[in-house]
């Protein structure tokens, strides 16, 4: 319904954040998803983080492949910079627009068929680079935009809406993103926003590759009795290893946690990651213990959630090429240009 | 020798040819040879012919000594320097009548193996080497500069230039220096000691140099992205354009470190080209100078993304440097065959800006130019080169940098633009030339914010797919590319003295062999204009030359004629009007060629009427 304008009203009373904003500031257009749709609430998190991080929206780029899921950027951070790139290729455009300016906050957004199918490849090599970013996928496990469709992330035996069952085994990109390398991992449920807005204020303050793969129900091709993407399936077989919170670096710590159950782990830019753990035994800060985790509980049929690997004093991209701290798109010909004092000596060497 | 033609003679004008096998060390004694013949004032032109592969398949390295300065290559061979026992055949038989064989005779070959008519000069450089050196890497090693030394002695070549050359080439490795020059002088003693030098063939100093530099098409192109202010380079390793991008590295790692050692540019071997030109997208609509070098395969699956930066308009900057297609086609062979794929790049109606330089020197200066060019038309903008430009080094016109030219950024809103009220909506023709005003992401906390997608939009850059906002879009696309005809580089035309009823046009690294095959027509009698296109979309300049002409020769280097389908398309050209000359089986186009062709098509009468029109 892009044709309905979104009234720009606020309420007087609404809650300003530390830079004045009001979360109506970081809204974008009115969605034109299905009413019910997991990644609508997926967009109401990244609102809220982008609230609660008192970030300036216009200092966001968020990018997107195509599919239901990447249209979602024209529904939040309306002062925000978007770019819907081409289907599965959004990693590169991020990295190449990351390349470009270091200094803004990378988002992009992608979905199953976007990332794990068509777009697996750029998804596996943006994670290798470390690039900059909060990459969250969000995973329906089927195609919506042309109808319900498998995708690669759909669980083999799962039942499509037709009646057809997946022989495929799954990709699973959190398993795969831990392997790569990424320095960020998480997986949330589209239905559990306590746990959900967490998590991405995490990935939006954490420097390196940050993933997190959030199981958003189709609620139209894949929310049905045999798929195990659905709202009931994913709550019933949900198991969080812990739940987060993030301080940005100027708000006190509060108190409000009982010794022994917390983990507090601080990122480079000084932000705090509180882990308030449910299982006492887990530590995100071990990449093998968190691959080994996923596989065990996976094999009993449950879906682990919650941040399961954090490296805080991770390097980006930028780290390993070295690059100068101004972003480039702001370097001037008195800055790249050797001039002609310098080609006349290129030309002699060549002759 | 053995002699059954007149041994042919000639200063400064034939042919050498190196058969060698690929990763035998060849490479850098057969340039040595080149130089040192440069440094003498004698214009020459080298042609790497090699295969796809990194060791034992067959190499050759062509040399064209030419004082009158024709750089094309010319066919023939009038010396071949045979060291590959696999080619020997082949490589016998190309040698002109009257022509030299240089080769290794350690081992007896049998008199079957050899011509009558062609001048034998058996030099026993294995032997020689084995008798010097023990270790094996050197005895191949040296074996090379020996043939170099040998050829100095039987060719008149100034020994002093070619150690010269080596020095400048070993300074700071003065352990490499002295067996290099010993191993020269152990070739040209034994040279001069057994063979009757000079031959026929000889080098005589002369002034024909000049100021020009003599470099690869890909390391020029290099640099012209270095000194147009590229940041950004993404790109895939494929032959023959992996060198460009190293050359940007090396480039930069001597031109671009802060002093503080941190890096002003960012390059990225992306993990398919497919990456790489998305890459480069992402950079470019994020206000940073962007390009990637690849070829034809490249291109291929590049188109989706192509498209995007067409209809989403980001600035672009592609580097194409041609080889034999179709598919993986002849990788190592040189063509100008992707002309049609990279000027209507991608799905739907899309037409592209080609740059189209002839030699290293317009290599340097079309790179700098196409990221001006992709800015201010904010679309992608190719330069399409070839592997005869790209690797080989070429004698050309210095590179020339003027310290008070600026980039042209094109049309981009600041924040103090857009706080001063100035109007932005980021697909209106505001200006009435078809290119929008665009911010760069994170400008200004409420202004200037925008939605880039491949979908269509309105003016105001919203998703729309009325008919009327989609038409205007196109519209404004095609009003933008024809703003871009006056802003690429323009023709050159070659009118003769007399007035001409026949004209040709060409592009790109034809140029060489068009320029003699002009000179030996006209010597001939047949007045001919020429004229070399530069870019496309074409000027109407183009249109007048072909309109003021009865026949026009389109000359090029691929199958079907691309260059000529881009004219009838654009102009609306009555096809029989122009006459397609096309060479395309992978070696880089004569003058020969090109002039029997047009004599052949113009005949013994139509030369006639044209002595006298």
């Amino acid at each position: 319904m892009t044709y309905l304008a979104k009234p720009k009203l606020h309420h007087p009373t609404l809650a300003c954040n530390a830079i004045g904003f009001t979360r109506r500031d970081y809204e974008g257009k009115i969605s034109t998803l299905c009413a019910g749709c997991g990644h609508d609430s997926i967009s109401a998190a990244i609102i809220q983080a982008c609230w609660e991080l008192d970030i300036e929206p216009h200092r966001v780029a968020k990018l997107s492949g195509i599919g239901c899921s990447s249209k979602t950027p024209d529904y939040f951070l309306g002062q925000s910079h978007g770019f819907n790139t081409v289907h599965g290729r959004m990693p590169s455009v991020l990295t190449g627009a990351n390349l470009a300016n270091r200094d803004l906050i990378y988002l992009g957004v992608s979905g199953d068929g976007d990332s794990a199918s068509i777009g697996i490849g750029q998804f596996v090599h943006a994670i290798r680079r470390g690039v900059n970013m909060a990459y969250i996928v969000e995973n329906n496990g089927v195609y919506g935009l042309t109808k319900g469709q498998f995708s690669a992330t759909a669980d083999q035996g799962s039942v499509s809406k037709k009646g057809v069952a997946n022989t495929d085994s799954p990709l699973d990109l959190v398993t795969m993103a831990l392997q790569l390398g990424a320095t960020y991992v998480g997986r949330g449920f589209s239905g559990d926003k306590k746990q959900l807005v967490p998590l991405i204020k995490g990935a939006l303050s954490h420097r390196g590759a940050a993933f997190i793969d959030v199981i958003s129900p189709c609620i139209a091709f894949n929310n049905h009795a045999g798929s195990t993407k659905s709202y009931d399936y994913v709550r019933e077989h949900n198991d969080a290893v812990n739940f987060l919170d993030v301080m940005p670096q100027r708000s006190e710590i509060a108190v409000d946690y009982a010794d022994g159950e917390t983990l507090e782990i601080a990122q480079h830019d000084g932000s705090l990651l509180r882990l308030h753990k449910l299982d006492g035994a887990y530590d995100p800060r071990d990449r093998i213990a968190a691959m080994n985790l996923i596989q065990q509980r996976h094999a009993r049929g449950e879906v682990v959630t919650g941040l399961l690997y954090v490296d805080p004093e991770a390097p980006d991209l930028h780290g390993h090429l070295g690059t100068v701290a101004r972003p480039l798109n702001t370097l001037e010909a008195a800055d790249l240009n050797p001039g002609a004092v310098a080609l006349e000596k290129i030309n002699a060497a060549l002759r | 020798m053995t002699a059954g033609h007149a041994a042919l003679q000639s200063i400064n004008d034939f042919v050498v040819k190196f058969a060698n096998v690929n990763g035998s060390g060849s490479a850098s004694a057969n340039e040595l040879f080149a130089k040192s013949i440069l440094r003498m004032g004698v214009p020459v032109s080298p042609r790497n012919i090699f295969p796809s592969n990194i060791q034992g398949l067959p190499t050759w390295y062509e040399v064209r000594v030419c004082e009158a300065g024709w750089l094309g290559r010319r066919g023939g061979v009038d010396l071949m320097v045979a060291m590959n026992p696999q080619t020997w055949d082949a490589d016998l038989a190309e040698i002109e009548p009257g022509g030299y064989l240089v080769y290794d005779n350690s081992k007896p070959l049998p008199r079957s193996k050899f011509r009558e008519d062609v001048q034998v000069i058996g030099i026993p450089l294995t032997e020689i080497c084995n008798a010097t050196y023990s270790d094996p890497r050197q005895r191949q090693l040296f074996k090379n500069i020996m043939y170099v030394g040998a050829l100095s002695a039987l060719l008149d070549i100034d020994p002093a230039e070619i150690e010269r050359l080596i020095g400048e080439q070993y300074k700071g490795k003065e352990k490499l220096l002295k067996p290099n020059v010993e191993a020269l002088h152990l070739g040209r003693d034994w040279a001069l000691r057994h063979l009757a030098c000079p031959l026929g063939l000889r080098v005589q100093r002369a002034d024909k140099v000049g100021d020009r530099i003599f470099v690869e098409g890909n390391a020029a192109a290099a640099l012209g992205c270095v000194y147009g202010g590229a940041t950004v380079c993404a790109w895939y390793p494929i032959t023959p354009s992996s060198s460009l991008a190293e050359a940007f590295q090396k480039y930069c790692q001597k031109y671009r470190i802060a002093e503080d050692g941190a890096k002003k540019y960012a390059i990225l071997q992306a993990e398919d080209e497919i990456a790489s030109i998305g890459m480069v997208v992402g950079a470019g609509w994020n206000g940073a100078r962007a390009f990637t070098a690849t070829s034809g395969p490249g291109v291929s699956l590049m188109n989706e993304f192509i498209g995007l930066a067409y209809f989403a308009e980001i600035p672009v900057t592609i580097i194409d440097v041609q080889r034999g297609g179709p598919s993986t086609g002849m990788p190592t062979r040189t063509q100008q065959s992707d002309l049609l794929a990279a000027a209507y790049a991608s799905h739907g109606d899309t037409r592209h800006v080609l740059l189209l330089p002839e030699d290293p020197h317009e290599c340097f200066a079309f790179a700098a130019d196409a990221l001006d060019l992709a800015d201010r038309l904010q679309t992608p903008v190719f330069v399409m080169t070839d592997l005869d430009i790209g690797m080989n080094q070429r004698l050309c016109a210095p590179f020339a940098w003027d310290d008070s030219r600026v980039y042209d950024r094109g049309k981009v809103l600041s924040a103090e633009d857009l706080e001063a009220g100035k109007e932005f909506a980021r697909y209106k023709d505001i200006d009435g030339d078809g290119i929008p005003y665009r911010t760069y992401p994170g400008t200004h906390p409420d202004k200037g914010a925008y939605f880039t997608r491949g979908t269509s939009r309105n003016p105001q850059a919203q998703y729309s797919e009325r008919g009327p906002d989609y038409v205007y879009n196109m519209q404004r696309l095609l009003l933008k590319f024809d703003t871009a005809r006056d802003l690429v580089p323009q023709p050159v035309f070659d009118r003769g003295d007399v007035p001409a009823r026949h004209g040709a046009l060409f592009f790109g690294s034809t140029s060489p062999a068009m320029a003699e095959a002009v000179d030996r027509l006209r010597g001939d009698g047949i007045a001919i204009d020429i004229v070399r296109v530069r870019a496309y979309p074409f000027p109407e300049s183009v249109r007048a030359f072909i309109d003021a002409h009865e026949t026009v020769f389109v000359v090029e280097q691929n199958r079907d004629g691309q260059l000529r389908l881009l004219l009838i398309d654009q102009f609306g050209i009555d096809p029989a009007r122009l006459v397609a000359v096309l060479h395309y089986d992978g070696t880089p186009i004569t003058a020969r060629f090109i002039a029997d062709a047009i004599a052949a098509r113009l005949g013994r009468s139509g030369a006639q009427q044209d002595k006298v029109a």
